[in-house]
């Protein structure tokens, strides 16, 4: 390797690392904040690792919080988001990709429309339709208020995946001797797990951390989400932060968990040899 | 197997006009191949039959059954697609077997139909891979295979062969025909490759522009085409056309080209005295003589050697005359050379519509 080249090599992998560190050091301050025993916090100045590390912080977070029942709440509300929207975004998509229809036009404006303005706006008009019917304070008014938001971005989202699969597949199975309905399911749908997968992450990451609509809509802790439970570590008086920080450390292993289940299907190219390639 | 008649076949969308009304009729066990350029409209009309658009008026008949307004899956047809549309996800045998365990048959005879199928394409060792580790001949033969597993009333092939490399386009052609003549059975072939249709029709439906222009052997379409379009179309390399005045006064018939050219030709011809025509002659009928010979003087501009035979083209009475010999060295560039036209090879062409006059 010539000099020249090698040197670009070595800025290129530098770029690279100072971005990833870059990106993940805030994800570093909440791990190293949460092992940090309450008398360094302060104590210690900045340092990058705590000369003593306890997990004194999640054992109070776990035992003697409602962390457990915030986690639960949260994952009942995202994972159900998470489903229900990709559900409908799956059908919808596949609809706007394949079919010429009266007022398709209109129906893709008005789904843009929907994300168009700041959704600040919509929580006083929202909480006056949901409160006669019971819905606020509720797990379930959460799930369809979320379901309602993501809904358009999933469609056009999995619209493109369904774009990229050939018309020629379902023609194919149709002709084989499927309906539409099962040439779709059959054929279709698996290889469009990798979108599916996508649009199932987007969704489960959004429901998960959303903090406006859960803080305005839910009062009490039986049906609070995790982002605002993570507000009742502060108090009037001060920010317990290694709680707060073991807490979040906690709410970031679900979503782990969940992107590691799928990203299976996310790096997965299916479709590779369908057609003529 | 099963007859197939189409009856005042329209297709539009909206104001466009795809189809203008294609009448065919095309017996039990024919193949038939629809030829044209691109946008003619032959695949949308394969597409119509198949059940993968809607007629805008007419009638399909399948097998005597009105097929208007079924569903594909209910014509009981084939088809194989130009991308070959197999099913990434499953194996060779699954993409074989789907049309079949759809109609849920048994399952050692959706085994003995595969292998039949496999062992008839060459694709025994290869029915547990899938689509992409196939290389472009194995998927079209797949194809093919997913085709005939199911033995349907019809087979409708939707330009094959296009994405596959000269060699292997010719070698597919030939195990197309040798699978019709095994099977025997009704087939519909889109394509736009005119070597395509000579070689595998029993039938050419020549269109263009949405209009049926000719339906015959190919043979027939070769040797008389019924028009400008057909005969311009037909063979490779193409046709020559001339413009000229036809004449039968004042001596034999003949046809007056640019520069006092004059051509003889047959009598018969259905064309008033001063008539404007088009005279057609295909390139391997030019017969080209060196030096002075009888006939039109002509100078060698372009010589392409095919290795099969050698395309001269000369400059005659201000145009260019293809001509092609299977004789090398006939001639070579700046060569004065005499070029005629037998009598019986000419084709006669009205001028202003294009249609066949002799």
């Amino acid at each position: 390797m010539r000099p020249k080249r090698l040197g670009f090599t070595i800025l290129h992998r530098a770029a690279i690392l100072a971005y990833i560190a870059f990106a993940l050091f805030p994800l570093f301050w909440l791990l190293k904040v949460s092992i940090t025993p309450n008398d360094l916090l302060y104590g210690e100045g900045v340092r990058m690792w705590p000369s003593r590390s306890t997990f004194d912080h999640y054992v109070f977070v776990l035992e003697h919080s409602d962390f457990p029942l915030f986690f639960r709440n949260s994952l009942i509300v995202s994972l159900s988001t998470a489903f229900i929207v990709t559900a409908l975004a799956s059908i919808a998509g596949y609809a706007l990709s394949r079919f010429a229809f009266r007022g398709k036009f209109w129906i893709v404006g008005l789904m843009l429309l929907t994300q168009m303005f700041p959704l600040v706006m919509l929580i006083a008009p929202i909480f006056k339709i949901l409160s006669p019917l019971g819905l606020t304070n509720s797990l379930t008014g959460l799930i369809i208020v979320y379901v309602a938001f993501n809904v358009p971005f999933a469609t056009f989202l999995m619209q493109s995946f369904f774009d990229g699969i050939p018309k020629d597949l379902e023609e194919a199975a149709m002709i084989d001797g499927a309906t539409r309905f099962k040439a779709f399911r059959q054929i279709i749908l698996p290889l469009t797990l990798p979108g599916i997968a996508a649009t199932l992450g987007f969704v489960f990451t959004a429901a998960w951390s959303e903090l406006l609509f859960a803080l305005m809509l839910i009062s009490g802790v039986d049906a609070s989400t995790f982002p605002v439970g993570l507000l009742s570590f502060v108090s009037k008086f001060s920010v317990d932060f290694g709680q707060m920080m073991a807490a979040g450390v906690l709410a970031l292993i679900p979503a782990c968990l969940f992107f590691f289940f799928i990203q299976r299907y996310l790096v997965q190219g299916l479709t590779a040899g369908a057609v003529k390639g | 197997m099963a007859s197939i008649d189409i009856a005042a076949i329209r297709k539009a969308y909206g104001s466009t006009h795809v189809l203008h009304g294609v009448d065919l009729t095309i017996k039990d066990g024919e193949f038939v191949v629809l030829v044209g350029p691109s946008g003619c409209g032959k695949s949308t009309l394969l597409r119509m039959i198949a059940g993968l658009e809607d007629i805008s008026s007419g009638e399909i008949r399948i097998g005597g059954r009105r097929v208007n307004d079924l569903d594909p899956k209910d014509r009981d047809i084939a088809m194989v697609f130009q991308s070959y549309a197999l099913y990434p996800h499953m194996t060779v045998a699954e993409n074989m077997s789907y049309s079949l365990r759809l109609r849920k048959t048994a399952k050692d005879k959706i085994s003995t139909a595969i292998a039949g199928a496999g062992a008839k394409l060459g694709l025994g060792a290869l029915m547990e891979r899938r689509p992409k580790a196939l290389s472009g001949g194995q998927r079209q033969r797949v194809a093919m295979g997913r085709a005939i597993v199911r033995a349907p009333k019809a087979f409708l092939f939707d330009e094959p062969l296009s994405n596959l490399d000269a060699r292997l386009r010719e070698q597919m052609r030939g195990e197309i025909k040798k699978l019709h003549q095994d099977l025997g059975a009704t087939s519909i072939y889109v394509t736009h490759d005119q070597i395509e249709a000579m070689t595998l029709a029993d039938r050419i439906v020549a269109m263009n522009a949405g209009i049926v222009q000719q339906v015959g052997s190919p043979l027939d379409l070769y040797d008389r085409p019924a028009n400008l379009f057909v005969a311009g179309f037909m063979g490779s390399p193409a046709m020559n056309m001339f413009a000229g005045t036809y004449r039968n006064s004042g001596g034999a018939p003949r046809v007056e080209l640019a520069e006092g050219v004059a051509v003889p030709v047959g009598e018969g011809i259905a064309a008033a005295d001063g008539a404007k025509v088009t005279l057609g002659i295909r390139p391997e009928h030019v017969v080209v003589t060196r030096g002075g010979g009888p006939g039109i003087q002509a100078f060698i501009d372009l010589v392409e050697p095919t290795g099969f035979g050698t395309i001269l083209h000369a400059s005659a009475f201000g145009s260019d005359v293809k001509a092609f010999s299977l004789e090398r060295g006939l001639a070579t560039r700046g060569d004065t050379v005499s070029v005629a036209f037998p009598v019986d090879r000419i084709h006669l062409f009205d001028h202003e519509h294009g249609a066949r006059i002799g």
